[in-house]
């Protein structure tokens, strides 16, 4: 076990200090260099000497490369291009935002998901299990984009149920606002939840079919124990192996719902700065967000990782 | 199809054996409803892909119409916010759509199949290079491999083709090599290596064939998701030029005029997930044919 930990440990350093790498050379590669986009192509001479040597671009480039490394284990990512913020301090405003969006489609995802799948696995067949099969291949086609629009048309203009853009913070000086900030949340969260509902649906459909097929289950029964102590108790619980194998896709599925759904809902998160970073051209932001996303996305792997372990002996043992 | 064909194929069929015969397949196929369903929307969406300019009922980019029409016997899907008739650009962006997909996954499948099998049948420091870059690309979800790379390299056709190749490369190289580690051990690759065939021919002839069917299978998965990454992209401004019409565009411009224009909305979105759902259902069914089950992936959206 601990050699497995450490060996996905170092892999997962390895995989940040490759992103932060990459992200050099790639921004390095750009056509068109940073200092045209400042100060524009007939900038004066001796500026340029300024800035270049303000942002080290007169060093050779390891050395640049070291200075690189450098700032960001400092935490200092530069000043934006445009608002000529801290790069830092615009992703700590958006940070909060994108976990509450990302936390509430989680929950509304396993919380739809999973209890779904059970039904449809222990009523085979039923009108519920073809009900659900049929929603989960519709979740999963559906562009998650898509569905935003629609709810936002049918639930937030046509019935006028929710606010359909924007964000409440869920506490500030003034307490804990958990309606305003929640009734922001739900129609983002479903259009980035219901894919994940869809996966875990499928995923643990077929787990419990496996699981119910097992002679334990029969044994279970035949001592006379009721129905839901067996499905719950001992059926689920031997099916959620299978359902954390697709936490990664889980995972996935939230980053790609942050990038696209705050876009759709104006939400100023994480996303929704890459995504304007990108179309601006403001390359100090966009490189903190990719080396950011990096990071978070790596270390929730690397969590999912031992837990898998820790649920299924024969991975922390077969290496 | 004559019977006497048919009992060959029958013959053919029985004996389990690799080269069961088109007939046999097609057979077996359209006793699977969704995916005839399938077939069928995949067949209208390749017409409107290479045939788009010369079918379309009306000009796609052209403006004199009705602005914001309903769906009328003339347009049947309305026409949009500048009087441009919906199912005209629908089916221009079909063509687009199937671009970028076909030749980024095709360009992804050219890199990352031969980095499988030399991953794969040479081990050592070779596996442990390749498997280490794989690793770090599976790591992301390729959505955000292919908006990284978009915001690196800028938009246009090229970059979203170039974003979908970079991306997948990863999800070929994986595959392949999975197979090949147990192609490796079939007694034919040793029986093959006993009489001094050349790993070259090899790789080529003899392990490659059979770590086809997972990969041909996996493509409809990725082609799927090629789709919706377009549509993602374009959707956000990352993608193609506005001026194309491509699914994921005519969603975006339209999204100030959903409220008033339900069609506008509405239509975009239907046909991306009747296609996504169409390929799918026909790669279960390919899927099913070759008892490749193992093999399943899911389609994620975008």
């Amino acid at each position: 076990m601990q050699r497995y930990l450490i060996r996905r440990l170092l892999f997962s350093l390895f995989a940040v200090w490759a992103t932060m790498t990459l992200t050099f050379v790639f921004m390095r590669a750009l056509p068109g260099d940073p200092i045209t986009t400042m100060v524009g192509s007939e900038g004066d001479p001796a500026t340029i000497e300024v800035i270049k040597n303000r942002l080290g671009l007169d060093k050779p480039v390891p050395i640049q490369y070291f200075y690189y490394l450098r700032s960001i284990v400092r935490l200092d990512l530069g000043d934006s291009i445009y608002l000529r913020l801290p790069v830092l301090d615009q992703m700590k405003e958006a940070l909060p935002r994108s976990l509450s969006l990302a936390a509430v489609a989680f929950i509304i995802g396993v919380g739809i998901g999973i209890p779904a799948g059970v039904i449809s696995a222990v009523r085979r067949y039923s009108i519920w299990d073809h009900v659900a099969t049929m929603v989960a291949f519709t979740g999963l086609a559906m562009p998650s984009f898509w569905l935003g629009i629609v709810l936002i048309i049918v639930v937030g203009v046509k019935l006028n149920l929710l606010p359909v853009f924007g964000y409440h913070p869920l506490y500030d000086s003034d307490g804990v606002h958990f309606w305003p900030w929640l009734s922001r949340l739900i129609l983002p969260a479903i259009a980035t939840g219901t894919g994940i509902a869809a996966i875990l649906a499928r995923q643990t459909r077929s787990a419990m079919l496996e699981t119910l097929n097992q002679d334990y289950i029969r044994t279970a029964y035949a001592k006379g124990m009721r129905e839901r102590v067996v499905i719950w108790r001992h059926a689920f619980r031997n099916s959620l192996i299978p359902v954390i194998t697709v936490m990664g896709i889980v995972l996935a599925l939230l980053l790609n719902g942050v990038v696209i759904i705050e876009n759709v809902f104006a939400f100023r998160g994480l996303g929704r700065l890459l995504v304007d970073s990108i179309l601006g051209r403001d390359y100090p932001i966009v490189q903190g967000v990719i080396i950011f996303i990096a990071i978070l996305f790596i270390s929730a792997n690397f969590v999912v990782d031992i837990l898998y372990a820790f649920i299924n002996p024969r991975i922390r043992y077969s290496d | 199809m004559s019977q006497q064909a048919e009992a060959t194929l029958e013959v053919a069929a029985q004996a389990g054996l690799r080269k069961k015969g088109i007939g046999v397949y097609w057979r077996r196929f359209r006793q699977d409803k969704r995916a005839v369903f399938g077939l069928v929307i995949i067949v209208m969406f390749s017409i409107a892909a290479a045939f788009g300019g010369w079918i379309t009922p009306y000009d796609a980019q052209a403006q004199h119409y009705e602005l914001l029409e309903p769906p009328s016997i003339g347009h049947p899907l309305g026409t949009d916010n500048l009087g441009r008739d919906l199912l005209s650009r629908l089916m221009i962006g079909a063509r687009t759509s199937m671009i970028v997909a076909i030749f980024g996954l095709t360009f992804a499948a050219l890199v990352g199949i031969p980095l499988g099998l030399l991953s794969g049948y040479y081990g050592g420091w070779v596996d442990m290079v390749v498997m280490r870059y794989i690793d770090i690309q599976w790591a992301f979800p390729n959505f955000i491999i292919a908006v990284m790379l978009v915001g690196i390299f800028g938009l246009g056709v090229q970059n979203v083709i170039m974003a979908i190749f970079l991306a997948y490369i990863d999800d070929f190289a994986r595959v392949v090599r999975g197979m090949v580690l147990s192609i490796k051990e079939e007694d034919y690759v040793i029986a093959a290596r006993g009489i001094g065939v050349s790993d070259l021919r090899m790789m080529v002839k003899h392990i490659f064939p059979n770590a086809m069917p997972p990969v041909i299978v996996l493509s409809s998965v990725f082609f799927a998701a090629a789709i919706l990454i377009e549509a993602g992209l374009t959707f956000l401004g990352l993608g193609v030029s506005p001026l194309t019409p491509t699914w994921g565009s005519v969603l975006n411009d339209a999204r100030p005029f959903f409220a008033r224009a339900w069609w506008l909305g509405t239509f975009p979105g239907l046909v991306i997930m009747f296609v996504v759902l169409a390929v799918n259902f026909v790669g279960d069914a390919i899927r099913d044919l070759n008892d490749v089950r193992e093999y399943s992936g899911i389609t994620t959206s975008a």
